[in-house]
């Protein structure tokens, strides 16, 4: 089945390069075939995805796909394998086994974790900006709008705040008109009020361009509503679905612990166990 | 005075010496930068050690010294970026490890060759004034391939420095920009030789570079700046040189810690910092 999709694919992506190419009539009269095509095609996809460093598996068979228009959330505990699973997607590290397969040119917006700049580098925010490979002045215009750091041009980055930072950095990854974004803890050091703005910033900017977004977030109250995927990750999936499926997922529980479910489920949660005094589930169904 | 100052310009060797020095001091504004940048200045002194050695083997072989220079340079940062991926010997050990032995093989090998009578003391700290025409044609053709590269590759290498992965992401290639740059650096340590010596070449990478930090905004700034602030140094250095009958290499390099340390003094507010 996966193989016939691919073969379908074939003409569909024929008729994409010569759509920028040909009359408008064309172009309408092709789109109504290719639309579902479009939707249904992940823009990335990884199969059976391991890893191990120093004989330590970090990964073990790990599959995830992102689709257009969709928001898939990675969470786990420190030193799950998110971050080296991201790397893996991206390119910057290669598996021992399984395989990433990408859209034709698809163009990706990166957020890395941290930024650290050396003091001895003076690099103001638009400089910064301005490394963005391809950018168009006009591009970095409307996205610094979006994101409203226009004030910040000027500042030496080493000046800026943490959240100030963070959505410098998103601004950075918009500039290329991603197809996909990737997200690396994008609320870090931000505090609570900023956490909650930069997640609706990234939601409605994911809504606009409709771009897929694969991101690593502990800010799992703030996520869940937004996300179409949650992934679960323990060096393998303990489980994946939407929000509401994963948190009443015990392998879930089990590795947050019994409060994590109101955490993520903020809008959906049902009781389907009682805690004790310390907080251990009592009376679910796996206990 | 200026008028003796004048008669030395229409003098062949101090023309020779002005333009190689000038040659050396605009490149190594913007190349000195990324080696401020990327914390690199024991790279660039191990390598001017292992130039030592260079020099000591074209001496004993018979090459010309200028081609020995280069060609020990860059087999000696090629070396260095080959080593550095093994991880169970840090960098700076390395790098210490390096400098000196190759410093030491280079004298005793010099040592053992008694045919050849060698000025160490030119070596170690250079003889601006013997650049000869032949010199010159290396050390202006060197810089303008440096400075060409530089700039072509400008963007790409500021990106990999920002941050290595993002701008893998972004479609640059980190290892192959990365063993440009220090190939690049290994070239103009090669011509720096003959003006500055082996013991004061990064200085003159890094010293100005150092000082036009504290008065830049943008890497650019930074760049174009120490290149001003290395061209005003070797131009004094010089005078000075001529006024006080100094050696001209260390001149140079005490005309440019003066600027240094002037810049890094200024009250703090003309530094960089926010607007």
């Amino acid at each position: 089945m996966a193989n016939l999709d691919q073969w379908y694919d074939i003409p569909f992506r024929f008729i994409y390069k010569l759509q920028s190419e040909t009359s408008r009539d064309f172009n309408q009269a092709s789109y109504h075939m290719d639309s579902s095509q479009v939707q249904t095609a992940p823009l990335l996809s990884a199969k059976g995805i391991n890893i191990s460093f120093d004989g330590r598996k970090v990964l073990e068979n790990i599959n995830l796909e992102v689709k257009a228009g969709r928001i898939v959330t990675l969470i786990g505990p420190n030193g799950a394998g998110k971050t080296t699973m991201i790397r893996i997607v991206l390119g910057l590290l290669q598996p021992d086994s399984g395989t990433i397969k990408r859209q034709a040119s698809l163009s990706i917006g990166y957020m890395p974790q941290q930024l650290h700049i050396e003091p001895t580098l003076p690099l103001t925010v638009l400089r910064f900006l301005q490394l963005a490979r391809k950018n168009d002045p006009g591009q970095i215009d409307s996205v610094l709008e979006k994101i409203k750091i226009s004030h910040l041009l000027y500042h030496q980055i080493q000046d800026i705040s943490g959240g100030e930072m963070q959505r410098v950095l998103l601004a950075r990854a918009l500039i290329r008109k991603p197809e996909l974004l990737i997200l690396d803890e994008p609320a870090q050091g931000v505090d609570l009020a900023g956490q909650a703005e930069l997640y609706q910033l990234i939601n409605q900017i994911t809504n606009e361009q409709q771009c897929g977004v694969l991101m690593i977030s502990h800010d799992l109250h703030l996520v869940m509503s937004a996300t179409d995927e949650v992934i679960c990750l323990n060096q393998h999936i303990c489980c994946h679905g939407k929000p509401e499926q994963v948190s009443n997922d015990p392998a879930y529980l089990d590795l947050f612990g019994p409060g994590a479910a109101q955490n993520i489920a903020v809008y959906t949660h049902h009781h389907n166990h009682e805690h004790d005094l310390t907080g251990n589930v009592i009376g679910s169904e796996d206990d | 005075m200026i008028e003796a100052l004048a008669q030395l310009l229409t003098t062949n060797f101090v023309v020779y010496a002005l333009i190689a020095g000038l040659c050396l001091a605009f490149v190594s504004g913007p190349l000195g930068s990324f080696i401020v940048w990327r914390r690199m200045s024991y790279f660039g002194d191990t390598l001017a050690h292992s130039a030592l050695l260079g020099i000591a083997l074209g001496l004993i072989l018979d090459i010309n010294a200028q081609l020995s220079i280069l060609v020990s340079c860059i087999v000696f940062s090629l070396l260095l970026v080959a080593l550095g991926k093994n991880k169970t010997i840090s960098t700076d050990n390395l790098l210490g490890i390096l400098a000196h032995s190759t410093l030491a093989i280079g004298v005793v090998v010099l040592a053992f060759s008694d045919s050849v009578r060698v000025n160490l003391e030119a070596l170690l700290f250079g003889e601006l004034l013997t650049v000869s025409a032949g010199d010159l044609v290396w050390v202006v053709a060197t810089s303008l391939l440096v400075a060409a590269l530089l700039f072509r590759y400008w963007n790409q290498f500021l990106a990999i420095t920002v941050h290595a992965e993002l701008a893998e992401v972004e479609g640059i290639n980190p290892d192959k920009l990365n063993l440009l740059l220090v190939v690049l650096m290994a070239l103009i340590i090669a011509i720096s030789m003959k003006i500055v010596g082996v013991l004061l070449i990064t200085s003159l990478l890094i010293i100005p570079p150092a000082a036009a930090r504290q008065i830049a905004k943008t890497p650019e700034q930074m760049a174009i700046k120490a290149s001003i602030i290395g061209a005003l140094s070797v131009v004094a250095g010089l005078i000075m040189a001529f006024i006080a009958d100094t050696p001209v290499g260390p001149s140079i390099v005490t005309v440019a810690s003066f600027f240094f340390l002037v810049l890094y003094f200024l009250p703090v507010r003309q530094r960089m910092g926010s607007e």
